[in-house]
């Protein structure tokens, strides 16, 4: 079962309140994505460590329902 | 309580400084995103070791926990996980990976 945008986007957001997400549905199948991300919570932080936080937005679905992700964070310019 | 996978993972990455557990191997990426690290280190002519997580079920739900990644591939330099498939391609496209292997003393050919 595929994820609709609206369902990540509102994940994100509910994890990271100020968060600006964009998300690209990349094969029009609901289960490849693009989304970039920014959140003040990312500044200072590791790429690795950015994404770690999407990842636990989504609480588990990704690698799962969701199979493909292409993640893009950053803090505000 | 010791995790016998975590402590194979542990060992692996301790005994390669390039190490990537991807689906399939160097030669047979089962996986676009395993293939796209895969050609990335090959174009930067760096030394690496895999793991086919397709070939070991324990490995591959054990690295997921190990480094809190979700996904597959993971690529490991000197025991640090760098990232998946998009950073990797993010700090390759940004030269940041080339100066990451640099600092770690890690020898690959810049892209010319």
């Amino acid at each position: 079962m595929a994820m609709a945008i609206s369902e990540i986007e509102a994940l994100i957001k509910a994890a990271l309140p100020d968060a600006r997400v964009t998300i690209e549905d990349l094969a029009g199948d609901g289960d490849h994505y693009a989304a970039s991300v920014v959140s003040e919570r990312f500044r200072g932080l590791s790429r690795v460590a950015q994404h770690q936080i999407v990842y636990a937005a989504l609480r588990g679905r990704m690698g799962g329902e969701l199979h493909a992700l292409a993640l893009q964070t950053a803090p505000p310019e | 309580m010791t995790n016998p996978t975590f402590e194979r993972i542990q060992a692996e990455i301790d005994a390669h400084p390039v190490m990537l557990f991807m689906k399939g191997t160097a030669m047979f990426p089962q996986c676009g995103f395993s293939a796209r690290v895969v050609q990335i280190l090959s174009h930067l002519n760096v030394p690496f070791h895999t793991a086919n997580v397709l070939e070991d079920a324990e490995l591959r739900d054990g690295i997921k926990q190990f480094s809190n990644w979700p996904t597959i591939p993971q690529l490991y330099i000197k025991g640090e996980l760098v990232g998946g498939s998009d950073i990797v391609s993010e700090m390759f496209q940004s030269g940041e990976l080339a100066t990451l292997l640099k600092e770690k003393g890690i020898p690959h050919q810049d892209a010319a």
